[in-house]
């Protein structure tokens, strides 16, 4: 007999090998959009607008032209006669490539110069002259929806009004029935600010169109790279044979690198004009004040309840914000995105949804930002609502929701707003965050502390998300079905190159793809090479962003690696001279039933494919596959944070952060909870100082990282985790998404926790971020603090 | 990020980078540490057409408290530096508690207290300590050298009482009479966030009374303001309860904030008092235990 593989050792489902990956970037030799120079290369620099809200007069371009070096200059008018003024958003709005009328947003882009080199780009910037004639600037919801606001969007037809949208969902009638009959009404509002996902590299492109071949080659900062090439081709109509997008490693993502931007379109032309590479890199202010933001939504919250703590039913209405242009990047038929899968973990038979989206002079491009889809919103408005039903019943915060969340046997769960939950161990992931946070203790010393005048403070978060977008039947872009892909190569010598639809940008695909293959197939996870990202050479896909990679990508990995295995088990029944039915299979190896130790490794049969193949099989060893998830993935998770409150300050310091996790099978533990960790320093950052706030005139507050602040290693708190597992019932190897998980739940446990510390001042809500002073400003008016932080106002 | 185009030169001698200065008109700049002037030039709020980096001078990089107590920071002398300083530890207690407070590790180890000095800006930190400390330049010109009091260098919002053509070449702190005690505290958003507002305290003890008091405070004004009031109402007096108190209400009028996106005019000035109520409060606690 031989041994059997040690999975572990092979690095397989369940190691947490080292991330690849890594190997390369802490060494600097990671190959960033910018780390590319063609030959001939040119640089494209763009002029964006200094006002929110102002009609343009004349664009003089002349002395830029005049400037030596400088090869073009763009304006809106010139994009027009090409008929690419205007581009159409994912949420099929329209959006200003280059402004021909208006200015709408502070950062618009206005006009660009393509030069030698990009010193002289930025020169001859700031050496067009645009005459603005300023228009009245609306930078909130109230002021959008004033009867007689100015209209922000007169470039649509039928539009007359600032109004983007109205919808709703779920059933009103039940839920009105519900709340006549309920012992308690709880109600909230509070405001998500507008944050930014800010990753550390900035969008950029290098479009390279080649007159000889007709080809147009572009290398951008792309979380998606085949849907842009989908979108050039049905736009741009050029054939898509003829079009190769290719992204590089990705400085990170966070779903801001998933829309097409005005810079990635003007880089294409200006190739196109010039004949020559274009390259476009985004400055850190121009990533910040024009790119896809997350979150803006104010909430009008109500839970009906009855007397013993049971939700009857639950009523929001939400007013997002979306800029000056209706960009939500996300595949939903719902306008407001997947916001009602709100109180998916709890019981809940009723609910009514109604929401409105509005245009302001703004930024636009919202639901970026690791939240799958507005699903972060969803999650922090209901666990915020919870926290206040529970207070205003009297009943304890862990014991309320217990009494709610959905029990294991009832699993399929269908929610009041119409989703299929499918798994999961609610209760036991609330006992076991609560074990390790040491509840009732901490409620004792919480007790003490505010005899001595010390505020303590402990928050709990609980929710499931809808995480992994398709499936097919409900979910899609620009028409194209959110499905994802996997094509696997296997070697003569048994080494592997594995290709998919998706693109990485930190979440590790190299590393965890290479584990599955090494779990369906035995061979090494070593041994397999990784590769996404060129449209050239990967199969199609949708991308990496709503926690979609292992659902669905990972997901095609099997099933690709599967096919390779049905068609290795026909080498082997050759190789061991015996017919396939007789054939067993255990990791990394097929043998004979009846004679155990006989057999061919997966190796051997590689070999044989390609040099001992048996009459009438095709040689080689691959296969392709395309996953259309039957269901979304519904990972659970409870955060846990206590924080003590300086009531002379308004400070706070977090005490201690625990997270449960339960993502399903874990490929790989390390990689799974460095994302969880990344989560929860965003959820910290998002509830203490992360905020993109403008004045009454429309200037970004948050342009750069003086305003705009992401928390550091100093600040960060540590976190305990903890898993549970309950394996996805439809997912091929159990797993679930998990990428989102802990900055969609993990807000909500911190201001849950200063608001429990304060509470004895009266306090029901104070609004992110909570910065000291508005801690204060609570506490020493014993009043809540609502809405976004004022700013520069004397 | 694409500065507008400069002139860049990095003399070995001072009186070479006077001179470049001098020829400069006005149109020149010292680069040290950089960690304020280059953020500046990247976003093009500033073009100067000449750069003079200091850098490569000679004999500036020290720090060094004389046998009398006075310090002397010499213009290349790195925030790190002074925030790992044994004797600054030893002997001042308010620079000593500012130094890990500004900026990030980081920017500490290129920026320059000297330069930020010169940089007059109304958050910075190392200007409420030297202030509190009545601390005084040391600057060098085609004239000579002179010596400014710190309470009269900046001149208001980034700008400072050198002329275009003057080098400041050190700090000097001025030795202590009594027993030198004090602190610093500063409220920030994040660790490298500027102060939404700092306070620097510096006492000289003896015999149970303070015999001088320096307070200064950042964040809250134009620029740098000394707690005038405050200071002349602690001098004299032994640090009771009512004298901190006293001391916390005086600096909190003193001060001038501002309603921003950091907060209110009220909280700021909340803060101003509850910091140099606190600072006081641990000095006298420590003076108590020492006797
Ligand atoms: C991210 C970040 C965070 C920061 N946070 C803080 C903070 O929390 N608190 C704080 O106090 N500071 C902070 N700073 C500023 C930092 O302390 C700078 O180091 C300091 O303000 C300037 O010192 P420098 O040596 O870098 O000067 P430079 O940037 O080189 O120069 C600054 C200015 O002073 C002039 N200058 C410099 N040296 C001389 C000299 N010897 N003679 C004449 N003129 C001179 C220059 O011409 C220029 O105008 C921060 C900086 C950054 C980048």
């Amino acid at each position: 007999m031989t041994q059997a593989l040690d999975e572990i050792k092979i690095g397989g489902l369940g190691a947490s090998r080292r991330r690849v990956e890594d190997n390369r970037f802490i060494r600097g030799k990671g190959n960033y959009i910018d780390d590319i120079t063609l030959p001939g290369m040119l640089h494209m620099e763009i002029l964006r607008s200094p006002v929110a809200h102002a009609r343009i007069r004349a664009i003089d371009t002349s002395k830029a032209w005049n400037i030596p070096g400088v090869r073009l200059v763009l304006t809106g008018e010139m994009m027009a006669t090409r008929n690419l003024a205007w581009m159409p958003t994912l949420s099929y709005d329209t959006q200003a490539v280059l402004a021909t009328d208006k200015v709408r947003f502070q950062g618009q882009e206005v006009a660009c110069v393509v030069a030698d080199d990009p010193y002289v780009a930025k020169d001859a910037c700031e050496a067009i002259v645009v005459d603005y004639e300023p228009l009245p600037v609306i930078v909130n919801p109230e002021q959008a929806m004033a009867p007689d606001a100015p209209l922000i969007r007169d470039d649509k037809e039928n539009q007359v009004d600032n109004v983007a949208f109205h919808w709703q969902v779920g059933d009103k009638a039940s839920t009105e029935r519900a709340f006549a009959e309920a012992d308690v009404v709880s109600r909230i509002s509070m405001h998500y600010p507008r944050s930014h996902p800010s990753p550390i590299e900035c969008c950029g492109s290098i479009a390279d169109f080649d007159r000889a071949t007709g080809k147009l080659t572009v290398y951008m900062t792309s979380q998606a790279p085949h849907i842009v090439r989908a979108a050039v081709a049905m736009v741009a109509e050029l054939p898509e044979h003829m079009i190769r997008i290719i992204s590089p490693d990705i400085g990170g993502g966070f779903g801001n690198k998933v829309p097409i931007y005005p810079g990635y379109v003007m880089s294409i032309l200006a190739s196109i004009l010039t004949e020559r590479p274009v390259k476009w890199i985004e400055d850190k202010t121009g990533n910040l004040i024009s790119t896809g933001f997350g979150r803006d939504v104010y909430l009008d919250g109500e839970l009906a309840l009855r007397r013993d703590g049971r939700i009857l039913a639950v009523r929001m209405h939400t007013t997002s914000d979306h800029g000056a242009f209706f960009g939500d990047a996300q595949p939903s038929k719902f306008k407001i995105g997947l916001m009602h899968s709100a109180f998916a973990c709890y019981d809940v038979p009723h609910a009514h949804l109604t929401a409105t989206g509005v245009y302001t002079n703004k930024a636009p491009g919202g639901v970026a930002y690791r939240c799958s889809f507005r699903v972060t919103e969803a999650m922090y408005f209901q666990e915020r609502m919870i926290q206040a039903a529970a207070d205003d019943l009297g009943m304890d915060q862990a014991e309320f929701r217990r009494v709610n969340l959905v029990r294991d046997e009832d699993f399929p769960h269908r929610t009041a707003f119409g989703f299929l939950t499918d798994s999961g161990q609610y209760g036991r992931c609330l006992d076991v965050a609560l074990e390790a946070i040491g509840y009732a203790d901490f409620r004792k010393q919480q007790e003490e502390a505010r005899e001595q005048g010390r505020l303590l403070g402990l928050g709990i978060s609980t929710m499931t998300e809808p995480l992994g977008a398709g499936n097919s039947r409900e979910y899609d872009i620009l028409g194209i079905k959110m499905f994802d892909s996997a094509e696997l190569r296997v070697h003569l010598t048994g080494r592997a190159i594995l290709r998919t639809g998706a693109r990485t940008q930190g979440q590790g695909h190299e590393t965890t793809w290479a584990q599955i293959v090494a779990h369906e197939l035995g061979i090494p996870a070593d041994d397999v090479v990784v590769e996404e990202g060129d449209t050239d050479t990967a199969p199609f896909g949708m991308g990496t962003y709503a926690s979609r990679s292992t659902p669905v990508a990972g997901a095609a990995v099997s099933m690709a690696a599967r096919k390779v295995r049905a068609k290795a088990r026909k080498l082997a029944a050759h190789l061991l001279e015996v017919s396939e039915e007789d054939v067993e299979w255990e990791l990394g190896r097929f043998y004979v039933r009846s004679a155990p130790d006989r057999g061919a490794t997966i190796q051997e049969c590689a070999m044989a494919a390609y040099a001992n193949m048996p009459d009438g099989l095709e040689p080689g060893l691959e296969a392709s596959a395309y996953y259309d998830p039957p269901n979304l993935t519904w990972p659970f998770a409870c955060y846990v944070v206590t924080v003590e409150v300086d009531p002379e300050t308004g400070v706070w310091d977090v005490l201690n952060v625990v997270g449960v996790d339960d993502c399903g099978v874990r490929i790989n533990p390390m990689v799974v909870e460095g994302q969880i960790m990344g989560g929860l320093t965003e959820a910290y950052a998002m509830a203490c100082v992360q905020f993109i706030t403008f004045d009454a005139a429309g200037n970004c507050i948050g342009s750069n990282y003086l305003d705009y602040l992401l928390p550091t290693a100093w600040e960060t708190p540590g976190f305990e985790l903890h898993e549970v597992v309950t394996p996805c019932p439809h997912h091929p190897l159990g797993a679930k998404g998990v990428g989102e998980c802990a900055t969609v739940g993990g807000p909500a446990a911190f201001v849950n926790a200063v608001m429990d510390a304060i509470k004895p001042y009266g306090v029901r809500n104070v609004d992110m971020p909570l910065l000291p002073d508005r801690v204060y400003e609570a506490i020493s008016q014993r009043h809540d603090v609502s809405g976004a932080p004022p700013v520069k106002v004397d | 990020m694409y500065p507008s185009r400069f002139r860049y030169e990095a003399p070995r001698e001072l009186t070479e980078a006077i001179k470049l200065l001098h020829e400069g008109q006005g149109e020149a700049k010292v680069l040290a540490g950089g960690q304020s002037l280059v953020p500046l030039l990247k976003l093009r709020f500033a073009a100067p057409e000449l750069l003079v980096d200091i850098n490569n001078l000679p004999g500036l990089d020290y720090h060094r408290v004389e046998p009398d107590g006075t310090i002397r920071v010499g213009a290349l002398c790195r925030h790190a530096t002074l925030e790992r300083s044994g004797s600054l530890a030893q002997r001042q207690p308010t620079m000593a508690a500012a130094a890990p407070l500004i900026a990030d590790p980081l920017v500490r180890n290129r920026g320059t207290l000297v330069g930020s000095l010169c940089h007059a800006d109304p958050q910075g930190d190392w200007a409420a300590a030297v202030t509190a400390l009545d601390g005084r330049v040391v600057a060098a010109g085609p004239d000579g050298v002179r010596e400014i009091p710190i309470r009269q260098f900046a001149t208001g919002p980034f700008e400072n009482a050198l002329r275009y053509d003057e080098i400041a070449l050190e700090a000097v702190i001025p030795a202590p009479k009594g027993t030198p005690a004090g602190g610093y505290l500063k409220l920030e958003r994040r660790v490298g966030d500027f102060a939404t507002a700092g306070v620097a305290v510096a006492v000289e003890l003896s015999g149970g009374l303070v015999t001088r008091a320096g307070i200064a405070l950042c964040g809250v004004g134009p620029s740098t303001i000394a707690a005038l009031d405050a200071e002349q109402a602690l001098a004299g007096q032994a640090l009771t309860a009512a004298a901190i108190e006293r001391a916390g209400d005086l600096a909190a009028q003193a001060a001038q904030p501002r309603r921003d996106h950091r907060g209110s005019v009220e909280y700021k000035r909340h803060v101003i008092r509850t910091f140099v109520v606190r600072i006081l409060r641990d000095i006298a606690g420590a003076a108590e235990r020492a006797a």
